[in-house]
């Protein structure tokens, strides 16, 4: 068989963002694929040199802007490991919200980016108008809509008043109406099973041996989630992970629109329990020592190691982000595919290469 | 209308992407999504440039047929933004292409990404005119006699 | 402030690697530090259940490093990413880009080090011999 080389990207109509993958197929039947990477390297580790530690929370924010929330978060808890600081119990639940929200927004991005992927054009703009209404809520509640920088290092920088709570779960119930509304369509119908079952198999063992993380892992049957690691104030809520069985497309599809619902549970257990009090502490000092800090973002476990020598600022910052982990399971997912099924398999480890590249 | 991702960090891009969705629908100014370079008039870019998507962007700018205006969108776009300093960033976008029309913000909200594209569209019209009467008349698209 | 954290060499990189892959550990990343002028320090992490495990690997930055990713293929693309910021070797790669996964070939800097390196020294790094050809 006749072997051909097909460049997919970095400019593609299906991906937002630029990866190039380099495309070996036969006939339509791709025997391997090799990325190339770099288009979107900013170097933002390195600014750990130029900005204080302070200063770096803002600038970790810009790792991605779709979890950025995540972001933020993960390094705070680092710093606040670091230096022993203990954050008052209702930026903890704030922090809780806020993240969750955001696992939300991308959820429902993604899910709209990958009815997109197999021309599910209709759909696509119906998860986009959902997710509309969760960023009016970050807006109103934050004051951005996308990068919503509450973070600081001890708490967090804003409150929720008693009028924003109520409307918050007002709307919240109309989302979670609409979502309901949309799963038959998604799961159900014949065309989006036809594109999406047994596409890009990926078996649970192999998912373990390539480190993947998050919705893919879980889309294998593997019930891995940081939140069990109960950071912030999840050590205090009930949940348990979403779990799919056949690691195919329409698997991972799932357990993102299921986890998208239990968000919604979560945000709605957090407002139900939050304390009243102080959002955030005073931190004096300076950070010293190594610290690994975890998060489960809404594409995986992102994962920050921090080394700092009691200076303004730190040695090292080092960002493991979950499209980093999940590439070389995307490289052993497409061989065999159909070229036409590409889109389907890139989008549904859901790539964030601003995140990879940093 | 061609929407190419530099090197920004997604903020800018899902803006721009939600621009065509029901609740901002830029398509009511007559502006379509296109994959091809070769059917577009104007470029959106967010985010810095780095050595290597210069060359892409170069390249897309290349493909675009005359005339065309260009948008950058976002602190980065402009200027390099908050990644000014780091190793890998050249700067904004008017390093490497000629830029018509800037949209600050980190990220652009969706309104004024749409303000912007107006404001190139208008642009557009005025190159256009400029462009078509510099073209030699035989090369104009005669009108048939019915 | 790490726990579990083993000194690792070179020369036992591999085998100690194969070994807690039989364990059930998941391979997670690793994090070049640049210790001073000479020395860099490479953490291997692994989880298992949610618990980490780390291996110190402390090398003088010339060392040509055995790849690990013909046992974790995962790693192919964090090891290339090192290649690329700190200058340094790894042999054995899954799949090598040769310093350009993010960089482009005409660019011979290595951004992370903050130690200016001796010119002829720096040639050295960034061309060894086996890179020659």
């Amino acid at each position: 068989m006749k072997r051909t080389i097909i460049p997919f990207g970095p400019q593609h109509p299906v991906l937002p963002e630029p990866i190039h993958l380099t495309l070996t197929v036969e006939d339509e039947i791709i025997t391997e694929a090799v990325p190339a990477l770099g288009f979107v390297h900013r170097g933002l580790e390195q600014l750990a040199d130029l900005r204080d530690f302070r200063q770096m929370v803002q600038v970790v924010e810009r790792v991605c802007g779709i979890c950025s929330m995540m972001h933020a978060m993960c390094y705070a808890q680092g710093i606040e490991g670091l230096m022993e600081v203990e954050v008052p119990p209702r930026a903890k639940y704030l922090r809780v919200i806020w993240s969750e929200l955001h696992r939300m927004h991308s959820h429902l991005l993604w899910l709209g980016l990958f009815a997109d992927s197999f021309g599910f054009e209709s759909l696509f703009m119906q998860f986009w108008r959902i997710r509309e209404k969760i960023l009016n809520i970050q807006e109103a509640t934050t004051g951005n809509r996308i990068i919503v920088s509450v973070n600081v290092i001890g708490g967090v920088r804003k409150d929720l008043s008693p009028d924003q709570i109520r409307w918050m779960l007002s709307e919240l119930i109309e989302v979670e109406q609409m979502i309901m509304n949309l799963g038959p369509t998604l799961f159900d119908d014949y065309t989006v099973k036809k594109r999406t079952v047994d596409k890009g198999i990926l078996s649970g063992e192999k998912a373990m041996e390539l480190g993947t993380a998050g919705p893919t892992l879980r889309g294998s049957g593997v019930s891995q989630d940081m939140r069990t690691l109960g950071y912030a104030a999840l050590n205090e809520l009930d949940f348990t992970p979403v779990t799919e069985k056949n690691g195919d497309c329409w698997s991972r599809c799932k357990v993102r629109f299921l986890e998208t619902l239990q968000s919604i549970d979560l945000v709605r257990q957090a407002i139900a329990r939050i304390p009243n009090g102080e959002i955030n502490t005073k931190v004096k000092g300076r950070p010293d020592g190594e610290i690994i800090a975890r998060v489960e973002q809404p594409r995986g476990e992102v994962f920050y190691y921090i080394k700092a020598n009691g200076k303004k600022n730190l040695d090292r910052l080092r960002i493991r982000t979950p499209t980093f982990a999940n590439i070389p399971a995307l490289l052993t997912m497409l061989p065999g595919m159909w070229l036409s099924d590409v889109p389907v398999v890139v989008l549904s480890i859901d790539p964030c290469i601003s995140c990879t590249e940093r | 209308m061609l929407h190419f991702d530099c090197g920004s960090c997604n903020g800018c891009d899902i803006e721009t992407l939600a621009c065509l969705t029901p609740v901002y629908d830029i398509e009511r100014f007559g502006v379509i999504n296109v994959g091809n370079p070769m059917h577009a008039d104007i470029l959106l870019v967010t985010g810095t440039v780095n050595p290597r998507n210069k060359k892409v962007l170069v390249n897309l700018y290349d493909q675009m047929p005359n005339p065309k205006v260009v948008v950058a969108i976002g602190s980065c776009g402009l200027s390099g933004g908050i990644f000014k300093d780091a190793y890998n960033v050249l700067g904004g976008i008017d390093k490497v292409i000629p830029v018509d029309v800037y949209v600050p913000g980190c990220p652009a909200k969706p309104e004024a990404i749409i303000d912007g594209v107006v404001m190139a569209l208008k642009k557009y019209e005025v190159i256009k005119k400029k462009h078509s009467d510099s073209v030699p008349s035989r090369m104009k698209w005669r009108k048939i006699a019915p | 402030m790490l726990e579990e954290v083993i000194p690792v060499t070179p020369e036992i990189l591999s085998g100690e690697t194969a070994k807690i892959k039989y364990e059930g550990y998941k391979f997670i990343t690793l994090s070049c530090v640049e210790m001073d002028a000479n020395n860099v320090e490479i953490l291997y992490h692994f989880d298992r259940d949610l618990q980490l495990k780390h291996f110190r690997l402390a090398v003088p930055k010339k060392t040509i490093i055995p790849s690990i990713s013909p046992i974790y293929m995962a790693a192919f693309l964090v090891e290339n990413e090192i290649q690329d910021l700190f200058a340094i070797r790894f042999s054995g790669l899954v799949i090598d880009f040769n310093r350009t996964l993010y960089l482009e070939d005409e660019i011979k800097n290595t951004p992370f080090c903050k130690y200016t390196v001796v010119e002829s020294d720096s040639r050295e790094i960034s061309s060894p011999p086996d890179f020659d050809e």
